[in-house]
């Protein structure tokens, strides 16, 4: 049986690779937030308080744009509403914790961690204490969150533009479901989420973020139907 | 006022990531909403990815021969053999900066 420290040391082993998008996408949104005019105290409060990458760039971008503070809320949980459907999955694996510790663990929930937690509690059934793993993704995404964009704050953007690392962030999330591929349901769950993405692109408040993964649920649930 | 913002975003995200995890109880939900969630990565990231390679910093469409397009298949074919993160995010990365780098030069 692993330790409950060697399980959560494998969740931060398994969030690692995907530093090649966070670190960068960090700095870039210190970098943003500074040129944009924020104070760097409040630069900084986005990546606490919020922590969510695309989130607090379009949070700052509307306030310096003139948005008002309401368009920018509504924005910000418009894009961060898919951690529900994240929730919903890892309740299954949180399930036996406090109230407490639910709570304290929920702040950590991230895209990444999310994923890397799923897939490997799902290979390993009779893990014991397989919060210890979502810990281990989602601490160790938080810290390097945290440092990249102070890194940014500090520093601003001395990653050349040319490098193209914004494309790093697609191929961070192609990463994770590439193995799924493999199954055509799956696949097929996929292509309807990519191609709603692309029509409901220009949906208000970046809705497409939650409106794409609804509608592939919708089609996973009529396709479920037929299965059977 | 941007203080009040952030503090508000911030407790609405909190709120999205923990009102399931906290405040739900999963015999709440059917047999079919948990089968359904075994496709949440697939119906989620998608979203992300697809915007990510065929949409230019403007929201229009790429050309097809943009480098990302490129880079997006040489990523999924050896992520898809090599059941790899690091080689999927590497190989689709190098083959980019190939292409913009020495072929577009």
């Amino acid at each position: 049986m692993l330790s409950k420290s060697k399980i959560f040391f494998k969740g931060t082993v398994a969030v690692l690779p995907h530093m090649l998008s966070v670190i960068p996408f960090g700095i870039i949104t210190g970098a943003i937030g500074v040129e944009l005019g924020f104070d760097p105290i409040l630069v900084y409060a986005t990546s606490l308080i919020i922590f969510g990458g695309a989130s607090q760039i379009i949070f700052m971008q509307l306030l310096s744009g003139g948005a008002s503070s309401l368009v920018a809320i509504t924005s910000v949980g418009v894009i961060n509403s898919r951690h529900l459907l994240y929730g919903a999955v890892l309740s299954e694996y949180l399930e036996k914790l406090s109230f407490i510790k639910k709570l304290f663990i929920s702040y950590f929930i991230v895209d990444q961690g999310f994923a890397e937690s799923n897939k490997y509690i799902k290979q390993n059934k009779n893990l014991s204490n397989p919060h210890y793993y979502v810990l281990g993704t989602g601490v160790t995404l938080w810290f390097c969150w945290q440092l990249s964009t102070i890194i940014g704050i500090i520093l601003g953007s001395f990653i050349p533009e040319e490098l193209g690392l914004k494309f790093a962030i697609p191929l961070t999330f192609l990463a994770i479901i590439v193995n799924d591929l493999r199954k055509l349901d799956h696949v097929f769950v996929m292509l309807v989420s990519g191609f709603a993405s692309l029509i409901l692109f220009n949906a208000p408040f970046k809705s497409y973020i939650i409106l794409s993964p609804l509608v592939a649920l919708i089609a996973a649930f009529i396709m479920l139907r037929f299965k059977k | 006022m941007t203080w009040f913002s952030i503090i508000i975003s911030g407790i609405v995200t909190y709120f999205s990531r923990m009102a399931m995890v906290a405040l739900i109880d999963r015999e709440m939900l059917g047999t079919k909403v948990k089968e359904v969630l075994n496709y949440v990565p697939s119906a989620v990231f998608p979203a992300i990815i697809f915007p990510g390679v065929f949409f230019n910093d403007f929201g229009l469409f790429v050309e097809i021969t943009d480098p990302k397009i490129y880079g997006a298949i040489v990523a999924l074919v050896v992520g898809f053999y090599s059941r790899s993160v690091i080689a999927t995010i590497v190989s689709g990365l190098l083959s980019y900066w190939f292409i913009i780098f020495f072929l577009l030069r």
